[in-house]
């Protein structure tokens, strides 16, 4: 069950899912970076959290000292899947050379020009969801809308129905989200993984144009690929496309909802659409990753002993002075803007061209039937943390 | 860190042309500078960046090249004047 004890000391005893953390992590982040850069934490594990936006990419870049074996946030004691899944979910959970060879088959699919090839697939997924709700003149901009566009898109690359969606939305919040309760842990993997092998199983008779036949008729060194590998690239696809895009979306849309005047100016000037989209990923950037350490280092001064895990805060990162001015403002026509909310070397998120065009859709299409909207007075904004950070509910008044 | 907004030096006709290099070995795929300035960078399917015109910048491109290497989060983009 889920356990957390109120933190009280930042820096030895942290908790990424501290409730008032996960609303307001960023006065924590300031403290931590002007008094201890890297926190530490005994708590489901012993795991270091480095704010500093050097750190965070200097051990992202060192492969070696910080294994991708295991990227979980919360989760600590994940070795049940392991006779399903030997290889884990491929390229996130790997590092070279598995990583390298099953990256490189995945990439193709969210190239630039693939993404464009979706584009009017999410333009039109973003229309008729406005239409459900806007005559009403009231939404919840995460559950009704934010929510559902990222699953429908996956869905389509996956070659699966939609009305799949809210099945795959379940089992990813169970996985993710609600990863500190191991039952519901175990029935998000389960869930998902028992449905794309029944996939991996009916595209094996009949092929057709999605990802799955794709790799099914890949190859490695002259040889098929093995089930387990394609089925963990395919949960990955999945795991990793819906949870993430959809809170970035959700933050994005609760920032313009609380913030007149960036609202008025993207409307007025769509050209800042693209500073707008890279600031809100910089600001509110969603994803957390985990790091193993493999051998025993030093980070800040820290000493990191082989075994502890490392929370690679790309979201802290992205608020760090030392490289970012104005730091903690949201400029949505900041020029220069080298964040990190894709993470930083070779486990750069593969699908972030995917995640930018979701997201800029979604917001155009938003304020393109909605130049004004707020929250709904009284009303409850409520966010979820831990590997992804996003709003979960956003009760708007559409004016 | 890096490039600032604020004034910049202008490179009027006469300097020397702005060059671009990307380090392979560096780019991961972001493709903030195809996103940016596509006439000057290319782009292929797994996401390596190469530069156009073997990167030479043309003149009146020079901001946007600048801009690339400002967001560029690998730091994967160098401009080399000849």
């Amino acid at each position: 069950m889920p356990r957390t004890e109120p933190v009280t000391d930042w820096a030895n005893d942290f908790d990424v899912l501290d409730p008032g953390y996960v609303e307001d992590p960023f006065g924590v982040w300031d403290e931590l970076r002007a008094t201890c850069p890297v926190a530490t934490t005994q708590r489901r594990g012993r795991a270091w959290l480095p704010m500093r936006y050097a750190d965070v990419t200097a051990i992202a870049h060192d492969t070696t000292t910080f294994s991708s074996s295991d990227v979980a946030v919360v989760a600590f004691d994940q070795d049940e899947d392991e006779d399903i899944l030997p290889y884990g979910l491929p390229p996130i959970t790997s590092d070279p050379p598995l990583h390298t060879w099953t990256r490189r088959l995945l990439l193709p699919w969210f190239s630039h020009r693939r993404v464009e090839s979706y584009e009017t697939l999410t333009r039109e997924i973003c229309r008729s969801l406005i239409k459900e709700f806007f005559d009403s003149g009231r939404a919840d901009a995460a559950v009704d809308y934010a929510q559902q566009i990222p699953v429908r898109v996956i869905s389509h690359i996956l070659a699966v129905p939609d009305d799949m969606s809210e099945a795959f939305t379940g089992w990813v919040r169970d996985s993710l989200e609600f990863a500190d309760d191991p039952e519901r842990r175990r029935r998000g993997n389960y869930g998902i993984g028992e449905f794309l092998w029944s996939k991996l199983q009916e595209r094996k008779e009949s092929p057709g144009d999605d990802l799955i036949s794709d790799l099914l008729a890949a190859r490695h060194e002259d040889q098929p690929l093995e089930d387990s590998i394609v089925l963990g690239m395919a949960m990955l696809t999945l795991i990793a496309g819906v949870d993430t895009t959809w809170s970035a979306i959700g933050a994005s849309l609760w920032h313009l909802a609380t913030h007149d005047d960036d609202r008025e100016r993207l409307v007025a000037d769509p050209a800042l659409m693209d500073t707008a989209v890279e600031e809100f990923l910089r600001a509110y950037a969603p994803v957390t990753m985990a790091r193993l350490v493999t051998t025993d280092t030093q980070v800040a001064g820290c000493p990191m002993n082989a075994g502890d895990k490392v929370m690679m805060s790309f979201p802290a990162a992205n608020r760090d002075p030392e490289a970012f001015e104005r730091a903690n403002e949201v400029v949505i026509d900041r020029a220069a803007n080298r964040h990190v909310a894709f993470g930083s070397g070779i486990h750069r998120c593969a699908g972030s061209n995917l995640a930018r065009m979701e997201l800029r859709v979604a917001i155009e299409e938003w304020l393109r039937r909605i130049p004004s909207y707020h929250l709904e007075e009284g009303a409850r904004v409520t966010w979820a943390g831990g590997q992804v950070r996003g709003p979960r509910s956003i009760p708007v008044v559409l004016r | 860190m890096g490039w600032r907004p604020g004034p910049r030096p202008s490179f009027d006709s006469g300097c020397a042309p702005l060059r671009l290099r990307i380090d392979p070995d560096r780019c991961q795929g972001h493709a903030r500078c195809f996103a940016i300035a596509p006439d000057l960078f290319d782009i292929d399917d797994f996401g390596q960046s190469s530069v156009r015109s073997d990167g030479v910048v043309p003149a009146g491109r020079e901001d946007a090249a600048r801009l690339a290497i400002a967001n560029c989060p690998e730091f994967a983009i160098e401009a080399v004047e000849d």
